[in-house]
């Protein structure tokens, strides 16, 4: 590895532990730094309060957020790499969509059907909507294989993803008319997104899947630079394209299913940060992008999810629109610059 | 110095078969093409050139007929192996950003790298080579956004060669070049073939270019089929005229002309 790529992801990891740690440090409730560190250790601390704070909310909600952003921001880099699209993301193929859709069906009619409201059920609730959304994500994602197979252009693959993502959303709105106001409210909640909902036990399992999946993503590094040339190169160097494009599609559309349905949509991340990456490094080879997207993704993610919660916005910010807010200017900045320098100004 | 038949072709019929119909675009192709030798497709546009390029890489399947590379068919080769046995240009331009040239060039290695995609010293080395031998060893450094079209032609050549097969595609290899530049890249092609003993088959335009470097051409018209031979062979038997319809004696004059130069 060359000297500058290492020093950039050490910083990327030096930011995460920073990011992390403040993350646990400040809230609503001021709590000293040297206690929080005690509590994270395990030490005595002066307030058994503060170490529930730390522990049980802090704690899970920034490891949430850090997994959750790199799970996007690889998978937004596949994405983006496959389709050889800079607007390409992780919600772009109606992968979020669909988990959408999954949750909706969940929340809105079991309320008209079944006469209960589930936002009241609590963890069985929470169990319910997550294992929708899994189930809505991962539907729409075999949709896209399967089209994947039948048609060869990225363009039009593209498109029918966008289009699949629009006809989940106008179902959306149907079973949103239909239902009551309550179970509305408790699905446009859902659908703001926040790193805080997955609660304690639920965050293990979160981040165990996630652990298994990550490294998973990283076997196909030496394809995703392949799919670069364009297909007929890529092709001409021994790559069978088609299931190239299947594996990636797959693989990034299996994690931001479960972040979408442990998280509720995230737009903007996965989006960014690959171009963050692209801009930092000046490079497009994927056995650098991957490791750093992963780590930018988590830095990025903690400090949403930091801005989001700073003192004054005591109700927590929709992490959805932090994000939004940061993401869409690094897009618009990276795409502006590198306009520039292909038209040589 | 030995000239091998890398490739040879019986009764090959080409062209796109959908669900409903089958369109053929050319049939009853039988010839052979020779290491060592620049070989030119020369043709209008919707001849076909690019289909049978796209055929003869594997791309395409044939509609009838056999091609056999290097004295096996083409249909055996799995995909791994058919890297290492033939190599494409194409008109396709990928837009690459923040890749360098020396990266660009090393994929050519792709078929011999582990899972990673590392390169090895040895890897390394041959990038190098194919860097010199087309003469841009130095732009290793550029970003290949930043060439012009001739150097970024040179590049996938060098990517080919990197590849180290012993046929090489180039479809219109010379298209969007100035005129410099188109004579620079089918010199340096004629050279390779040459010094490298490597199979050169290529398709282009530039009808006189083409008479002055090709050892062989190969001629493609529409539902006529293919007519080759040398250069001189298909000028003085009038084959040549015959297959542009070249209408009035000017032309003729301007083709001897170019011969003569």
């Amino acid at each position: 590895m060359k000297r500058p790529v290492a020093i950039g992801m050490i910083l990327l990891g030096v930011s995460i532990l920073v990011l992390f740690f403040l993350n646990l440090l400040l809230g609503s409730v001021t709590i000293p730094a040297g206690q929080v560190w005690k509590a994270l250790w395990g030490g005595e601390v002066d307030n058994a309060i503060w170490q529930n704070i730390v522990l049980k909310s802090r704690f899970p909600q920034a490891l949430t957020a850090l997994v959750a952003g790199a799970g996007l921001s690889v998978a937004g880099l596949q994405m983006q790499t496959v389709f050889r699209n800079p607007l390409a993301g992780p919600s772009v193929l109606g992968v979020s969509s669909g988990a959408s859709l999954g949750v909706a069906f969940v929340v809105l009619l079991s309320g008209r059907l079944g006469g209960v409201a589930l936002s009241r059920l609590g963890y069985m609730g929470e169990l319910a909507m997550t294992m929708a959304a899994i189930i809505g994500a991962l539907a729409i994602m075999l949709l896209i294989v399967w089209v994947a197979q039948k048609v060869r252009g990225n363009v039009t693959l593209l498109i029918i993803g966008v289009m699949i993502g629009y006809v989940a959303t106008a179902i959306i709105g149907v079973l949103k008319f239909f239902s009551a106001e309550e179970d509305v409210r408790a699905y446009v909640v859902w659908g703001l997104g926040s790193f805080a909902r997955v609660s304690g036990g639920q965050v293990m399992t979160f981040v165990v899947i996630m652990a298994i999946l990550l490294p998973l993503s990283f076997l196909l590094v030496k394809t995703l630079n392949l799919l670069l040339l364009g297909d007929g190169y890529a092709r001409n160097l021994g790559l069978n394209v088609r299931r190239a494009r299947i594996w990636v599609i797959t693989c990034a559309g299996v994690l931001v299913a479960i972040v979408t349905a442990y998280c509720g949509p995230i737009s903007f991340l996965g989006l960014a940060v690959p171009h963050l990456c692209r801009g930092i490094f000046r490079t497009s080879d994927h056995r650098v992008l991957m490791p750093a997207s992963l780590l930018a993704g988590a830095s990025l993610a903690l400090l949403c999810n930091l801005i989001a919660r700073m003192p004054g916005f005591e109700g927590a910010l929709p992490v959805n629109s932090v994000t939004a807010l940061i993401g869409a200017p690094v897009v618009a900045v990276v795409l502006f610059r590198r306009r520039k320098e292909d038209t040589g100004e | 110095m030995k000239r091998e038949e890398t490739i040879q072709i019986r009764n090959l019929s080409i062209g796109y078969t959908s669900k409903h119909s089958v369109k053929v675009v050319t049939e009853g192709i039988t010839d052979t093409i020779r290491s060592g030798k620049l070989t030119c497709l020369l043709g209008e546009n919707g001849s076909g050139k690019s289909t049978l390029l796209r055929t003869l890489s594997g791309f395409l399947p044939p509609l009838s007929g056999e091609i056999s590379i290097l004295g096996k068919p083409l249909k055996a080769y799995r995909e791994k192996e058919l890297a290492t046995v033939i190599g494409v240009v194409l008109t396709e331009k990928s837009n690459l950003q923040n890749m360098t040239v020396e990266e660009l060039v090393g994929m050519g290695r792709s078929p011999y790298t582990g899972f990673w995609g590392r390169l090895s010293a040895g890897d390394r080395a041959k990038v190098g080579e194919a860097l010199a031998m087309v003469g841009i060893a130095s732009l290793r450094d550029r970003l290949v956004q930043t060439l012009s079209d001739g150097e970024r032609q040179k590049v996938m050549i060098a990517k080919a060669l990197a590849q180290e097969t012993p046929i090489i595609f180039l479809d219109e290899p010379t298209a969007f070049l100035d005129y410099p530049s188109k004579v620079e890249i089918l010199h340096l092609l004629h050279r390779l073939s040459r010094e490298m003993q490597k199979t050169v088959f290529l398709s282009t335009h530039d009808l006189e270019l083409a008479l002055q470097v090709a050892d062989q051409l190969w001629l493609m018209a529409k539902g006529r089929g293919v007519h080759t031979g040398t250069p001189e062979d298909l000028t003085r038997d009038g084959s040549l005229e015959r297959f542009f319809n070249l209408p009035d004696s000017e032309k003729r004059i301007k083709i001897h002309f170019d011969l003569n130069q």
